[in-house]
Order: structure tokens, then C-alpha cells, then sequence
């Protein structure tokens, strides 16, 4: 809490540095040709899972809140930036195919137009209400922060008001982002239910910019989202505000009768949270080039749990390690180029069985290895442990365990 | 004397078990007292009801000069009022240094804006070493409390006590597994906090309490049996029936 901000996050000119380095390493071997395009977009990427990794720390590393709605607050950033890139690209092609007309078209008629070619696949052709500022690309990067900001504040008020904690809490956030997902599945929703936004990856009026170049912007953007989110939250955990939030996870009852509104607390990091979430999908859906409610699902929800917890939760760069080294493992496993394995009576199939591997990587970091991939620079930094004989440093239920603590 | 806390007719129940029966209990604003009984006289559930962890179904609690209601206010609401509240295990930060757990009690704004751009200031680093003198821990300020002793996180506990700067200080049990030393020492702390604030001190053990040398309210099913000095109420022959003579 006192001391430089240096002093107190050592580690900020440490991931910074290596977050340059390793950007400008792909970047030059993109140039020459080294790395495919759909590889340096599956790093740009797995930048803004580790953004979104990040956020979940915040709200579960620190405030021992296990929010499984953050995948909510996502795959929304990547809607919101969805509907302009659509809207606006959609325009210029319908532009250019009636600029050959004797008489030319009217805005109506064009807007009119537009509407057909998007929502023709969900058969209807008329712009939705929530469509309404999908021309303004400075509308819909504020929607990018202020619909995900939106619901957790407004989710989170009815939440946390009840004294919900635990594992309730966790059910209700995992409740409300299937609930949104089954209701963007409805056509009537009003973003082509299943088929969600498509074609993000094309920027309007940069068709000529080839998506080598476009990849390689996007790697920059998320390389520098990502620096910029983790000064964000380590000037937020390292000061007062994450004192109180650590007080919060281990003993909640002493921050309240301290005098502290543990609401007004938890609200203020679930909303910066999503709104950090809402930025990270919102660079990561025109990489991955199409968003849809299936994002949302139950089990997008756990992979993020899951990559902070094998990253080790409490430690900034514990999130990003974990969601860098999972999903680019993940990656490699299903991306069908590693042979099956023939066992004999078991065959092998990666692309399925990576998912079991994960799951038992996952128990055993939780039992064996609390501290998890960041508690490697543990043996480096010689971080002692408490001897505290197992027991957790608080009576809350997302306490800290004794194996993850420092003395 | 001026009154500080003013509980009268208070009662509650727990699945129609009464916790408190018709509880009245009245504080000065400067003044030690100790609060006995045996196990479920209501002791903890007093404090409970004090801290506005537990409604009560009847009775009144006003407070201060103005005598505002704390019925209905929320326990950090109360605890900024200025009552601070020590539980019977010791509660600290454990993660955190005891140089942290102090900064954090610091009385001052308790919002997320106001602790998202909080710095620490000189006058309040130097309140944090002399609080840290007065409970014992100056050598121990950069340590983290959960490595401290059972006896020591107690004084810490005390110490964010007193930084939050109450009127009036509840404090449960805190000889509790103690040695004679520091229990000496304890005494010592909430004498000395009572001499410019309201202290009540829960506790079983009768030495302690006689060290403390204060007025003593004997609790008994929920209701107040006897109060006066510690020598008047182990004469009273109520006392002596449900409490001392068993």
C-alpha cells in the first residue's frame, strides 16, 4: 500500500518488457514472411483472452468473486463492435452495387437496402431499435464499455445487495450469462440469433489493406490493450482499493464493520471488470471474424476460471500467463495437426481428448498446486509460504489457501 | 455523564429461543465496563444487536448526543457512526502487512472513489508507528499479520480498533488464549482506550475483569441481573445462583 508504484508492482516493467519484445518478434517474423496470418491472429487473440484472464483475477483473485458471467461481458464487446463493422461495410458494398442506378439512391433507400442484406438471413429487413447507432463507429466503441458496465452494475446491485456469496454467486452470474445467450439465440432478439455478427474480420474501407497487414494492426492493438489493462490493475489491487478488495475475500465481516460499504466494493470491481472485458472482446471478435450466442456458453465461462486458476489467481500476471500458455496449448492440440494416437482398443483423438487433459490439469493445479503457473516465479523471486498448518487466511469462502499465500 | 449508547426494552428471538429479553443497557461516553455472564446469557448477541449484524424484533438503540436511532442502519453505517467492534477470534487481514491493516482501519472516507485515489499521507504513516508502539507491534510492521501470534493479532486487532477512531469500542473476549503477560498487557491497552472513549469488554474470566477494575453488568438469559462494581455483584445472591455457584 505505501511505496512507489514500482515498488509495489515489480512486475509491471517485467510483463511489459516481454509483452514488447514478444510483439515485436511476431512482427518481424510476420514480415518476412515466418509466421502465417491466422497465426499471428490466433496471438492477437490469445492477447485479448489474457485482458479478459486479467479481469477475472480482479474480480476472483482479489475480491474472491468466481464470476462466470464475465464470458457475458465478451462476447457483448464483440456485438457492440460487431454491429458497426457489419452495419458499415454492409453499407459500402450496397453503395457501390446501386452507384450504377440512372436515378441514384436515396439514404432511405439504402438504409433500406442494408437492412435486407443483414437480417435477410434471420428474414426480416428492417434494423432492429438496438441497431439504432450502428452507423457511428464512436457510438458503438462507447456501447463497447457501457453495455457491459451496464449489466454487471445492474447485475451486480441486485446480487451483491442480497449478501449472495459463494457459490450461490457463481450460479447466478453462470444463470445469467446462459440466460443471455438463449435469448441472442432468438432470431427476434435482434442479432441474427445463432448466426451472430459474421465478416468482422473485413474493415470497411480497407478491403484493399490485405489481412496480413490487418492481423498484424490487431496484434499491436491487443498487445497494447493488454499493457495498458495490466498497469490499470495493478495501480487498482496495489493501493487502498485492493487492500480492501483482499480484505473482502479473506473477511468480509471485518471490512464491513470497519465501516466499509463491502457493496459499494465488490460493484465498483465487478463493473470495471466487465467494462475491461467488454474492451478485450471487442479486439478479439474482428480476429476471430464472427461472434454468436454460442460464445456465451456454460463452458467459455469455465475456461476462464480455468485459465486464471492454472495461471494462479491473486497475481496479475498469474492470469495472463495461465491464458496465454492454455490456450495457445489449446490451440495446438485442436488445431488437427498432431497425428491421432493409436492405443489399441483407445484411439486417440486430440482435438476431443484435449479437453479431458485440460479438465485433469485443471484439478490437479487446484489440489497439488494452488499457486499454479505464476507460482513458478516463486522459485525464482524466493517467495516464502506462510506456516499456517493448511489453515486459509480467512473464514470466507474464496479465502486464500495457505499454499497460495505469501508469508 | 452525557450518554453515549442507550439500549431499552430490547428483545429478540431465534426460532423462538429469546437470545434477549427486555435489555436495557446505558453507556457513558468515557467509561470501561465489562459485560459477564455465563454461556448464552446473550452476550455476543448484545453486540450483535449493537453492531446491526442482528435486528431485534423490539426495543430501541439511540446513540450519541442527538440520539439517532441504529435500528435499520447497516453494520459499516454503524461503524462509521463510530462503533467498533472487536471479535472473539481474533479477525485481521491476513494476507496483508501489519502496516496494512492499520492504513486500512485509518479512520477516514470509506468510498471506493475516496480508497481508489487514497495515498498515504506523513501524519497518517506516523499514526500508523505509534499505534503500532501502543499495541506492542513496531517491530512487527512489516510482517503479515497472519504469521503473528494468537496474543498479537488480538493487539492488532485492537490497534485498527482504536485507528478507526470509535466512540465507543465492543470488545469480545480478547484474554481469550492469552498468557498472563499478555493479558497484563491487554489490560493495559483498553484502560488506557477507555480514558478518552467508551469501552465494553465481553469477557469469562474473572481475574481479567477484576484487573480491569470497572463497572460490571452480569447478563443472565438475555436480561441484566445485577450491575455495579465487581465486588457488589459476586455478593448478589442472583449472581451467585446462576453464574459464580455453578
Amino acid at each position: 500500500m505505501t511505496g512507489s508504484f514500482l515498488k509495489r508492482n515489480p512486475s509491471v516493467p517485467v510483463v511489459l518488457g516481454l509483452l514488447l519484445l514478444g510483439t515485436l518478434a511476431v512482427a518481424a517474423m510476420a514480415a518476412s514472411g515466418g509466421l502465417s496470418t491466422s497465426f499471428v491472429k490466433t496471438l492477437g487473440m490469445t492477447l485479448c483472452l489474457a485482458l479478459a484472464a486479467l479481469a477475472m483475477d480482479l474480480v476472483w483473485g482479489y475480491a474472491g468473486i468466481l464470476s462466470l458471467g464475465n464470458i457475458a461481458f465478451f462476447a457483448l464487446g464483440g456485438y457492440m463492435i460487431g454491429m458497426w463493422l457489419m452495419t458499415a461495410r454492409t453499407e459500402i458494398i450496397v453503395a457501390e452495387s446501386l452507384a450504377g442506378q440512372a436515378i441514384p439512391a436515396t439514404p432511405q433507400e439504402i438504409r433500406d437496402a442494408v437492412g435486407g442484406q443483414i437480417f435477410g438471413v434471420v428474414g426480416s429487413a428492417d434494423f432492429p431499435a438496438i441497431w439504432a447507432f450502428s452507423g457511428s463507429l464512436p457510438a458503438q466503441l462507447a456501447l463497447v464499455v457501457l453495455v457491459p458496465s451496464l449489466l454487471a452494475l445492474v447485475f451486480g446491485w441486485l446480487a451483491f445487495r442480497s449478501r449472495v456469496t459463494g457459490v450461490y454467486l457463481s450460479i447466478l452470474t453462470q444463470a445469467m450469462t446462459l440466460a443471455l445467450a438463449l435469448y441472442l439465440f432468438q432470431n427476434d432478439a435482434g442479432l441474427r440469433g445463432n448466426n451472430g455478427l459474421s465478416g468482422l474480420q473485413n474493415l470497411p474501407g480497407l478491403s484493399a489493406v490485405p489481412q496480413a497487414t490487418v492481423s498484424l494492426w490487431f496484434l499491436w492493438g491487443s498487445a497494447l490493450a493488454l499493457g495498458l489493462g495490466y498497469l490499470l490493475c495493478a495501480w487498482v489491487v496495489s493501493g487502498k482499493f485492493g487492500a480492501i478488495l483482499r480484505g473482502i475475500r479473506d473477511n468480509e465481516a471485518r471490512v464491513r464493520f470497519l465501516g466499509y460499504p463491502v457493496e459499494g466494493f465488490k460493484l465498483a470491481v465487478f463493473t470495471l471488470s466487465a467494462a475491461i472485458t467488454g474492451i478485450a472482446g471487442a479486439l478479439y471478435y474482428p480476429q476471430a471474424g464472427i461472434v454468436n450466442p454460442a460464445e456465451m456458453m456454460p463452458i467459455a465461462s469455465i475456461y476462464l476460471a480455468v485459465w486464471v486458476a492454472i495461471g494462479g489467481r491473486g497475481r496479475l500476471y498469474g492470469a495472463v500467463i495461465g491464458a496465454i500458455a492454455v490456450s495457445l496449448i489449446s490451440s495446438f492440440f485442436t488445431s488437427g495437426k498432431l497425428p491421432d494416437l493409436d492405443l489399441g482398443p483407445v484411439r486417440l483423438v486430440w482435438v476431443d481428448w484435449w479437453l479431458v487433459m485440460l479438465g485433469f490439469s485443471f484439478v490437479l493445479v487446484t489440489l497439488l498446486a494452488p499457486k499454479g503457473l505464476g507460482g513458478l516465479v516463486d522459485l525464482w523471486t524466493q517467495r516464502r509460504r506462510p506456516e499456517r498448518h493448511g489453515a486459509d487466511l480467512g473464514p470466507d469462502t474464496g479465502a486464500f489457501r495457505e499454499k497460495e499465500a505469501e508469508a | 455523564m452525557n450518554t453515549l449508547l442507550e439500549v431499552s426494552g430490547v428483545s429478540v428471538s431465534f426460532d423462538g429461543f429469546r437470545a434477549i429479553n427486555n435489555l436495557s443497557f446505558h453507556m457513558g461516553a468515557a467509561e470501561l465496563r465489562a459485560v459477564i455472564g455465563p454461556n448464552g446469557a446473550g452476550k455476543t448477541t448484545f453486540m450483535d444487536i449493537v453492531t446491526g449484524k442482528t435486528r431485534p424484533d423490539k426495543g430501541t438503540i439511540r446513540w450519541g448526543e442527538k440520539g439517532i436511532s441504529l435500528l435499520g442502519l447497516s453494520e459499516a453505517r454503524i461503524a462509521r457512526e463510530g462503533v467498533g467492534r472487536k471479535f472473539q477470534k481474533p479477525t485481521v487481514f491476513e494476507d496483508q502487512t501489519v502496516r496494512a491493516n492499520l492504513l486500512v482501519a485509518l479512520r477516514n472516507r470509506r468510498g471506493p472513489f475516496a480508497a481508489l485515489w487514497w495515498k498515504p499521507k506523513p501524519a497518517e504513516l506516523e499514526r500508523v508507528d505509534a499505534l503500532a508502539e501502543t499495541i506492542g507491534l513496531a517491530a512487527h510492521l512489516d510482517r503479515k499479520s497472519g504469521e503473528l501470534s494468537h496474543g498479537q493479532k488480538q493487539w492488532l486487532e485492537i490497534g485498527m480498533l482504536l485507528a478507526q477512531e470509535p466512540k465507543l469500542l465492543l470488545v469480545d473476549e480478547p484474554a481469550a488464549g492469552m498468557t498472563v503477560a499478555e493479558r497484563e498487557k491487554t489490560t493495559a491497552i483498553l484502560v488506557e482506550a477507555a480514558k478518552t472513549r467508551a469501552v465494553v469488554v465481553v469477557e469469562h474470566d474473572m481475574e481479567f475483569v477484576r484487573r480491569l477494575n470497572c463497572r460490571v453488568t452480569v447478563l443472565h438469559e438475555g436480561s441484566v441481573l445485577a450491575e455495579g462494581s465487581l465486588d457488589h455483584v459476586t455478593s448478589n445472591k442472583d449472581v451467585i445462583d446462576v453464574y459464580l455457584g455453578r
